[in-house]
């Protein structure tokens, strides 16, 4: 069964109103974006246990950690940069450094947020989340997994960043694919390279790798669903295997899932690298694929990226 | 319910016993901040001493009374009291913001009794509000405290929360303003004044109660009054001084973070009231 293009938000909202059903201990503290996000979806559910702060990303981070301290389960949620960047001194000492167990569910991240411009274009999320102690950072590549995402996150305790898509993101997995946290999925073998892609970029690594087939390039690609915790061992392993890796993610270059790469491979194994990713720039308007394509985020720009990195490989 | 309930002069002589340990404990650490816990010696006094449910040998009880520590400088006092009320020995007091201690320099749950670790201001009053609102969906009637200090309400996060806490209707949450007059760089009134504060908390749709905070007997009325009110917050305005109980550390910025010397010490010892 093929589903249409589906934002990954729609599978967080759905999970999550499915188990506040059936989980009591299940509460959402919300920051009046809940429609945008899809949280709302639980609002309908469970509407005595769905809190609203209004605009006040602060106190909602501050109030879900007081919530979760008393042993719910907590999911806050927003735009990515008002979750991360505006409530970043709560969610370092309320939740990371109490070790509480709060969910941020983020949307609205990357340049295919779109027309509403680069205010709302978070590129820097995973650079700012991942470098907490405490705290589990994933972004899933399409609607089922954002699914199994939000149903792993939610039987897990601690802090955890959740990014899901607003754009349709194509349905790469079925209900058969294996989700566990901090465990990559490999989507397509291949020995030449390896490209390790996160949330939009999986499907658009997939098509760059359709692409080098008919050039005879044999590319393997990665889902590295889990930026923090790191699977090393998938990293370490494709750097034997293909010696040759490019990352790719709607996200800054610097500091995100191509920079923890990086710091895995300097420390293990290095093998040439390149980091597909926005270059020290913040968005502008425009259509999602205009914007993907202007930035340099797209399968022709991933697989410009792999011919590039397999001529580095030593002869 | 608390082990034991204390009379008056009991609880008087817990205040002045507890400056000296605070004193105490901060010239062994060699700093800390002795201002704000000198001038909140009463308020903590009457919480342990009186009004809040807690079990020293459960710190955890399901049915104790939560204080969050909003401004998490004010160890020194938060330990001298948790040790006194039979938290952990009172010889642990020695091993204040050392290295591998349990009493680290800003309070947190490392620390028996400690419900959140704080240090950045304007935390507290937001998780408090959570904890309250988990008291309602648990059915428990458990009080959520919140000690704040006067300069850390120049933060906006306190007033998203005091928002939240009265368009909720969160009657078993408790605000406590330590109003001691002075923040790091001086005094409040100069640097970012407060005023009109009670005007402002009634604004926000809050119970408030105005009293001198170093009184005891009218601590124990204003959370009596807290206790009994229902529909919405409560906040004790509890005027004070800072570095009470030493003369020449009163109303003075420089003895905001600032640990006594030796000497320091056997002079503030002699004076202390």
């Amino acid at each position: 069964m093929s589903i249409k293009p589906t934002p990954t938000r729609d599978g967080f909202g759905e999970e999550l109103a499915a188990i506040g059903k059936l989980n009591p201990k299940v509460v959402v503290v919300s920051a009046d974006l809940e429609d945008a996000t899809r949280a709302e979806y639980f609002k309908k559910a469970c509407p005595e246990r769905f809190f609203t702060v209004g605009i006040a990303e602060q106190d909602m981070v501050g109030m879900a950690a007081g919530l979760a301290s008393e042993g719910f389960t907590v999911v806050t949620n927003s735009f990515a940069v008002f979750l991360t960047n505006r409530a970043y001194d709560q969610i370092r000492l309320d939740v990371c450094y109490n070790n509480l167990n709060v969910k941020l569910a983020a949307t609205h991240a990357g340049v295919t947020v779109g027309e509403d411009g680069a205010s709302a274009q978070c590129l820097e999320d995973f650079a700012i989340m991942r470098v907490l102690p405490n705290i589990k950072v994933i972004c899933p590549a399409d609607y089922i997994e954002a699914k199994k995402a939000t149903a792993a996150m939610l039987a897990e305790q601690g802090p955890f960043y959740a990014r899901f898509s607003r754009a349709p993101l194509p349905v790469l997995t079925d209900e058969a694919s294996v989700f566990v946290i901090g465990k990559a999925n490999v989507m397509r073998a291949g020995t030449d390279a390896s490209v390790i892609a996160c949330g939009a970029m999986v499907s658009e690594a997939l098509a760059a790798a359709e692409e080098l087939a008919k050039e005879g390039l044999n590319v393997r690609v990665v889902n590295m669903h889990t930026i923090k915790p790191l699977d090393i061992e998938t990293i370490v392993a494709c750097a034997k295997e293909t010696g040759a890796i490019v990352t790719a993610e709607e996200h800054q270059a610097a500091g995100g899932l191509g920079s923890a790469v990086a710091e895995t491979l300097g420390q293990t194994l290095p093998v040439p690298l390149e980091i597909v990713g926005v270059r020290d720039s913040f968005g502008q308007s425009g259509t999602p694929e205009q914007l993907l394509q202007f930035y340099k985020l797209k399968a022709v720009d991933i697989a410009a990226a792999v011919k590039k990195v397999i001529g580095r490989k030593k002869r | 319910m608390s082990d034991k309930k204390y009379d008056l002069s009991t609880l008087k002589a817990k205040a002045l016993q507890f400056r000296r340990e605070i004193l105490e404990t901060l010239e062994t650490a060699g700093s800390g901040h002795p201002g704000g816990s000198l001038s909140a010696v009463e308020i903590f006094v009457t919480l342990y001493g009186v009004v809040m449910n807690h079990r020293p040998d459960d710190p955890a009880w399901e049915g104790r009374d939560r204080l969050v520590i909003s401004k998490g400088h004010i160890s020194p006092v938060t330990y001298v009291t948790l040790a006194d009320f039979g938290y952990f020995p009172k010889e642990e007091l020695k091993t204040f913001r050392k290295f591998g201690s349990r009493l680290q320099g800003h309070v947190t749950k490392k620390t028996p009794g400690v419900e959140f670790n704080t240090g950045s201001l304007g935390h507290g009053l937001a998780y408090a509000n959570g904890v309250a609102m988990a008291a309602k969906l648990k059915n428990k009637d458990f009080k959520a405290y919140c000690l704040m200090g006067d300069g850390e309400i120049q933060e906006g996060s306190v007033w998203e929360a005091a928002m939240t806490a009265a368009h909720h209707k969160l009657d078993n949450v408790c605000a406590i303003i330590d109003y001691n007059k002075v923040q790091e760089n001086g005094l409040i009134s100069e640097i970012k004044g407060l005023e009109p504060l009670a005007d402002k908390w009634k604004s926000f749709g809050w119970q408030v109660i105005d009293i001198d905070g170093n009184d005891i007997e009218k601590l124990i009325k204003a959370f009596n009054d807290f206790k009994v009110t229902k529909g919405k917050p409560t906040v004790v305005i509890a005027q004070t001084l800072k570095g009470k109980g030493v003369p020449f550390m009163e109303l003075k910025s420089a003895w905001h973070g600032k640990a006594p010397n030796k000497e320091q010490l056997a002079d503030a010892l002699k004076v202390l009231y």
